[in-house]
Order: C-alpha cells, then structure tokens, then sequence
C-alpha cells in the first residue's frame, strides 16, 4: 500500500515537474515574444483605408501599409518607398522610380504595375488624388521600378498628394488587390509595411493583431514624423479598444495594457499620481474644431451673416468648454493651422473675437429678419458636446434666433447629408473637430471645396475659391503656394465655407518602459521600443 | 406534458414574427442612414448613394423585409453593414462572453442569495436579517458601475490580486478564463444577490408558518433538514421564477458590465450596432434576445412541474 503510494506521489511529482518545465519553456518562448499593447481611440472594423475615411482604418492603413512619399516631423515630404524622382525639362514627365528591396507580406516583391494600380484606386476615391489625377494624362509603369505620370500640365502635386498624411491615405497595395472598384471594399489585406495582419486572430471591433514583417527594408535615414526608418522593434502589437477610458488607465497603471491611443486631460492626474505611465503626444498640432454652414438655406445662404458669425465667435469658449485646460488647446486664428506648414493669419485680423458690434452691424446689412438657425447638436460625443450650446449663446448674443436641436451623431451624420430646408428635416449649422492633417493645404481642407453639389455637405458654391484652389495644384514653388495661401484666406474672410475655432490634443499615454513613440501626426507603431 | 409543450413552442412563432416586424420597422423609423456612417466623413453624396445602393436600402420596405425574413427562415441573418462579416459569425464570437458572464454570475448569486434568505427568514427579527435586509437595500441602490469600479479599486489596483479589465475564451484555459470573470461577475451580482435574498426570505417566511413544518419538527427532523428539504423545497416556486427571469435580464442587460470591464460580449455587439445603424447586426440580437426569454419562461414553467407535483400541463 505504502509502495502504490509512494509510486503514485511519484509519478504525479514527475508529472508535475514535467508540466512545470514545459510550462518555464512555454513562459520562455512568450517572454521571447515582445507584445505591444495598445488601447486605439476605436474598434477596427473596417480594414479598406481607401474605402473609407474612418481615421481607425487609416490608423490601421499605417500598420500594414507603406507609402510612396511621407512627411517628416516638420511637415517636409520625403520620399518613402521611392527611391529617385526624375522630372523632364518641360515637367510633363515625372519617374518616380522605387526603392530596392520592397516586397509585400505575401513574398513578392513590390512593382511599378502595383503602385500604378494603388494610385489609380486612391486617385479615384479621394478627393485630392482627383485633383492630382486631374493633372495626369496617362499613368504607367516602366518595368519593375518606374511609375512614370505624363502630365497635361507641370505640377508639384505628385510629392503633395502622395505624401498626404491623413485619410484618405494613397497608400500602396498589390495590383489584384488595388483592382477592386474604390465602391467596393478590397477583400484581401496584404501591404508592405512594417507589419503584418493576423488575419486568424482578428475580432472585428475588439481585437486586432499585427505581427513584425521581417522582410521589411526599411530606409537608412533615422525615423521622423511618417518618413526614415520604419522598424518594427516589437515582434507583436495588439489592439483592444476600451469604451471605457477610465478602465484603460486602471488597465495601463496596473500594466495590464502598454499605450492609451488617446486620453482625455481630466484623467491625466490619475496617470501622474500612479507614477507608472507618461503622456506624451503623437500629433502635437492636435485636431481643429469647425463650425460648418450649410449655404443653400436662409440665412446663411447670405454671405454677410455668414462673415458675421466670424466676428461673433472667439474660439476661447468654445476651446474652454470643452476642453477645460488650457495646456491641451491653443487659439489659432491661421486657417491651415498653427505649427503646419501653412501656417498664416493674413486678413484674420479682427476676426473671431467677439466682437458682437461689428456682428450686428453686418446682420443689419444682410438684413437678417429673424429667420431660425437649425443648429444640430451632437450628445453622445464628449469632446463635441459643448460645442452646439456655446455656439447659440454666441449667436443669440448678436439678435440671432437659433433652434438648438440635440441627437447622436449618427443623426447628425445622416442629417447633414439631407439638402432639404431645416424645416422640412434639413440643418443650418453643425460642429465637428478634423485631425490637422486634413487640414494641411487647401486641397485636403474638405470644408474649403466650394464646387457647389460637389463640395461637401454645406455645399459652398464658389468659382473664385476653386480657381485658387487650382492655383494652388498647379503652384510651382513654395512661395507661390504661400501667396495662394494668404489668397485663400481673404477670399475665406469674404465667403466663409465654415468657422476654424481652435485646435486641441489629446496626448497618450504610455508605460514607463515604452520608448520611441514618434510625433508624426498620427499614432504609429514602428520604431517604438517595450524595455 | 407533451402536447403543452408543443402548443408552448409553436406559440413562440407569432411572438418571433412580432418582434421581428416590430424590430425591423421600428429601425427603418429611426433617424440614421448606415450608408451615410460607413462612408466616412469625406464621402460625396453620390458615394453614399452608392452604398445605400449596395446595402439594398434603396428597395421598397416591404421587398427589404420579405428579402431578410425570408433569409431569416433559412437560417441567413445576413451580413452586418459595419462588420462586413456573417451576423451569425458575429453572435457566435460574442455569445461565448455573455453566456460566461451570466453563468458565473447566476451560480454566484444563488451561491450566496439562497443562503442568505434561507438565514435571513429563520433568524427573523434578529440582527442577522437586518444585515441581510439592510445589503437587499444597498444591493438595489448602488449602480453596477460604481460598484464595479470600487471592487476594481481594491482588487485589481490596491491588491494586484485580479486583472482590470478584458476576457479570456474558455480555450485559453479555465484558469485565465474564471480571473478574468470574477470582477464583473462579482459586481453584476449584487443587484441580483439582494433581489434573491429578498425573495428566498419572504418565501421561507411564508412557508415556515405552515402547520406541515411544525409537524416535521415534532417528529424530530434536524433545522437543516426542516429548512432545506420541507421549507426551501416548497418556497422554490417563486425564487426559481425569479432566478430564472433573472438570468434573461443578465444575458441582455449586461452592457454597463461588459463595458466597464471591457467584455466583448453581446452587449457591447449591441451598443456599436445600434450606434452604427447596423441593422442586419441589431435585428438578429433582438430576435436572438427575445428567443433566449421565451424558452426560458417555457423553462421556468416547465420546472414548477418538478419542483411542485401538484402542478400539471
């Protein structure tokens, strides 16, 4: 009996010890593995950055994806996956001739006919890859390598549209894959970035796994905003997005997550206390809050009580209301943003500091009687919440009548699609915040496309405000596109397509052994560092 | 009983088609435009129109509900707007982490709420029933987030005992998968713990009266045999009833929960659908909610047959 015992403690010892050290070995190949884990600002759920402008798509666009051309941390296009750009003389003909060693996750390696194919999807779909496809005449691969634009007219475009940092991102795909109409979502998701996806592990809109593609080349320059180096220096990186923002911080204090996409001001004392974590900020020009108009009903349909709603705003309230601290917003009078490249205030001068006198005195001249304003105001979003009511205390100040009408944003996005009058289920005004990076030059500032049916809903109509905006497709150098600029803004002041009322961050958080987080305007997750 | 249940399982027909009709128009009338959301903020119209085209919202409601009740019948709840994956595929990724959630937490419940009424009711009057009845009203006030975040203060920051947020499948190990249910489970169970307790007092109060329990005890049976076997057996009627309608609140009622600790369960699937407009995702749910209280009423009926022989179908 003792012996049965003794074997059987025995064999159940060596069991366990046996378990035990496939468990250490297990929990060694784990440790060899390094995790990055990241809470986004939203599930993923849709994988196609082409498709839709979904900043999460574009976010995962980044991860998976390589471009041609990227910016720099201060705003300066380098090139990314090209290698040369050869222009003939007369500028009619532009090579973009790519990189040695460029190969997409599947092993094959990038080509000319794929980056021709990508361009044609994005230049179909975004709109300024419509404008710079505007400029084309034909579009076509040279061998493996060149990707060669025969222009219809000489522009330096081609680097600005390419280097576009925010959605949508002309980003390069296979050539059978970059086939698919832009009306359709592409089905298969190989790129050539520094990651790859894990198909198999992804949930859509709760999971999403990315792991480092080790045949990735990256370039030799030191990384830089979207532009250098892209390596991968973590071999995983897991996204698990948390609706509830305050549980991400528990989560990240208590080292269960890495980095906190985005983290309001008022829970930054929670991570300072904890003393685990820092903020840190990937797009330190932050986002822009917008008033936006919709110009084919009363009253703004008159350009004068339009032009005095940008004499009764001051961008402070608004700023303070719904951000509250002053660390995390600034005042910017420049259209195309403060610490962008375009940064100007020309003919700003006056403008958005309340100054109900001048307000009024231009509604009399418009002669505005009364009529409502349908102001829609967004609920279920915190950082745009306050923005409706402060923009009709604003309005009210100046004798205006003004309908404050409250609902989710899911309303409000099917609403302001609606070209009805506002009392037949249409709108007046409505705020929203854009990332700065759809808000670098005119051709990316959606809100500024006047081309009437075409232009975004609000639907400005002015010939003037396109013809600049040509102007500055066409620009040759940088001091002619700043003239454009400072152009733009005074014929911004005299048709005002919407209101720029500020911008604002919200920085991340990361763990104390995280390093190597990059500025470059969106989160990315190369060149980062878990110690 | 046989013929009962039949008549009870074919009257789940019309109340399926009712919800289904109610579901589908009540969404067609809401304010939202699915296309308008997944286009994203740069679309033109036309790309909008273009969607709507391909979601098939285009075509006169009545032809949009024949063509998805008609899917519905064959087993096909479509593919979600959002997503761009099966419904089924989603419910049956999500369902896992409801049904954890709501297992663990019912067994906890019953775990500690019978016993505490069965306590509570024999100890009547004594400062054991006031603690008892004084956690029922604290049960019922304090909201499940708050007590969520106090039971994470202590346990997950404080002690470093159990994770903050997040769930593990039952695949990746009963262990990861039970720490992971703890906290939420905990929390959820409260409300029902001092709903329950409630309950199981006032029944055993009511039943302890009985002249068939003061016989029991004159033939000299034990007070644990008194209380569980005579009294408990014949108070189940109504703590069964409201375990049970317990348990279809917890599987469509745990979002807060879920969201709180960041469950990917059905509430959470619920909440991102409905703020997406993603009607083939939010009708399949409701259908799948609805189904899940109607068998479990049929359940709770069919179990007062075993718990009282007097009852018959």
């Amino acid at each position: 009996m003792l012996k049965s015992l003794s074997r059987r403690v025995l064999m159940g010892a060596a069991a366990a010890a046996a378990m035990t050290i496939g468990m250490t070995a297990n929990a060694q190949l784990a440790l060899a593995e390094t995790v990055l884990r990241v809470v986004p600002h939203a599930g993923l759920k849709i994988l196609d950055p082409i498709w839709t402008t979904a900043y999460i798509s574009r976010n995962h666009g980044y991860m998976i994806y390589d471009t041609l051309f990227s910016l720099d941390a201060d705003g300066a296009i380098q090139p990314q996956m090209v290698d040369t750009v050869t222009r003939s003389e007369d500028g009619m003909t532009v090579t973009l001739t790519l990189r040695d060693g460029l190969m997409w996750h599947d092993g094959t390696p990038v080509t000319a006919e794929d980056c021709v194919a990508s361009i044609n999807r994005w230049g179909g779909k975004d709109a300024m890859g419509q404008k710079l496809m505007s400029f084309v005449d034909n579009l076509s691969a040279d061998g493996d390598k060149n990707i060669v634009f025969t222009m219809n007219t000489p522009t330096s475009l081609i680097e600005l549209a390419l280097s576009k940092p925010s959605s949508n991102v002309p980003f390069m795909m296979p050539a059978r894959i970059a086939a698919t109409p832009g009306s359709e979502q592409i089905s298969e998701y190989i790129g050539s970035g520094p990651y790859k996806m894990n198909m198999e592990e992804w949930e859509p809109g709760v999971k999403v796994v990315y792991e480092k593609f080790d045949e990735y080349v990256p370039r030799s320059e030191p990384a830089s905003g979207f532009s250098g180096a892209k390596i991968a220096k973590v071999d995983r990186v897991e996204w698990t997005p948390n609706r509830d923002i305050q549980q991400a911080v528990n989560a990240l204090n208590a080292g269960e997550v890495d980095i906190i996409e985005s983290l309001p001001p008022d829970l930054h004392p929670l991570i300072h206390d904890a003393g685990k974590a820092y903020i840190k900020d990937s797009n330190p020009p932050g986002l822009q809050y917008t008033a936006r108009f919709n110009v084919l009903h009363p009253p703004f349909d008159n350009d004068k009580i339009r032009q005095a709603l940008l004499y009764a705003f001051n961008q402070e309230d608004f700023l303070e209301a719904n951000i509250g601290h002053a660390d995390f917003y600034k005042t910017c009078k420049a259209l195309f943003g403060c610490g962008m490249p375009f940064e100007s205030t020309a003919h700003m001068d006056g403008l958005l500091e309340s100054n109900f006198a001048k307000a009024k005195e231009l509604l009399a001249e418009a002669g505005y009687d009364g009529t409502p304003v349908v102001l829609m105001h967004s609920t279920n979003v915190p950082v745009l919440t306050n923005l409706a009511p402060v923009a009709k205390e604003l309005m009210e100040a100046i004798g205006m009548n003004v309908d404050m009408q409250s609902m989710d944003w899911s309303t409000l996005v099917a609403r302001r699609s609606k070209q009805d009058a506002p009392a037949d289920g249409g709108w007046n005004m409505f705020l929203t915040a854009w990332t700065m990076g759809d808000l670098i030059n005119p051709l990316t500032m959606a809100f500024l496309n006047s081309s009437c049916d075409k232009a975004l809903f609000g639907w400005p109509c002015d010939e003037q405000m396109e013809e600049l905006r040509d102007q500055f497709a066409r620009a040759g150098t940088a001091d002619e596109q700043k003239k454009i600029i400072d152009a733009i803004q005074a014929r911004f002041v005299e048709y005002p397509t919407h209101i720029h009322l500020g911008q604002w961050n919200t920085p991340s958080a990361l763990a104390n052994n995280i390093d190597g987080y990059l500025q470059a305007g969106v989160p990315v997750f190369w060149n980062i560092e878990k110690k | 009983m046989a013929s009962y249940l039949l008549k009870r399982l074919l009257a789940t027909i019309p109340v399926m088609i009712f919800v289904a009709v109610f579901i589908f128009m009540l969404l067609r009338l809401t304010p939202g435009d699915p296309a308008a959301l997944i286009a994203g903020d740069f679309a033109s119209d036309a790309q909008i129109a273009e969607i709507r085209e391909k979601l098939g919202l285009t075509e006169p409601l009545l032809k949009q509900f024949f063509i998805w009740i008609s899917d519905v019948f064959r087993g096909d709840f479509g593919e979600s707007f959002y997503f761009k994956k099966q419904v089924s595929e989603l419910i049956a990724a999500r369902i896992e982490p409801t049904l954890s959630l709501s297992m663990v937490t019912i067994i906890l419940t019953v775990c500690i709420a019978v016993p505490m009424g069965i306590i509570a009711a024999y100890k009547q009057g004594s400062w054991v029933d006031r603690i008892v009845m004084g956690f029922s009203v604290l049960g019922f006030s304090v909201p499940v987030f708050v007590i969520g975040f106090a039971l994470v203060y202590i346990f997950s920051i404080q002690l470093n005992w159990l994770p903050v947020q997040g769930y593990k499948r039952l695949g990746d190990g009963i262990g990861p998968w039970i720490v992971h249910l703890v906290l939420p489970a905990l929390a959820l169970s409260v409300i029902f713990v001092a709903f329950i307790a409630r309950m199981t007092r006032t029944s055993m109060l009511e039943v302890l009266g009985e002249d068939y329990i003061r016989t029991a005890r004159a033939k000299g049976q034990t007070e644990t045999k008194v209380l569980t076997r005579h009294a408990l057996r014949n108070a189940a009627v109504p703590i069964i009833t409201v375990i049970g309608f317990a348990f279809a609140i917890l599987i469509g009622g745990v979002v807060v929960t879920e969201s709180v600790f960041n469950i990917p369960g059905l509430g959470l699937l619920t909440v991102e659908a409905v703020l997406n407009r993603d009607f083939p995702a939010i009708q399949a749910v409701v259908l799948l909610f609805s189904l899940i209280y109607v068998l479990i009423n049929l359940l709770i009926d069919l179990s007062y047959t075993v718990l009282d022989p007097r009852i018959r179908y």
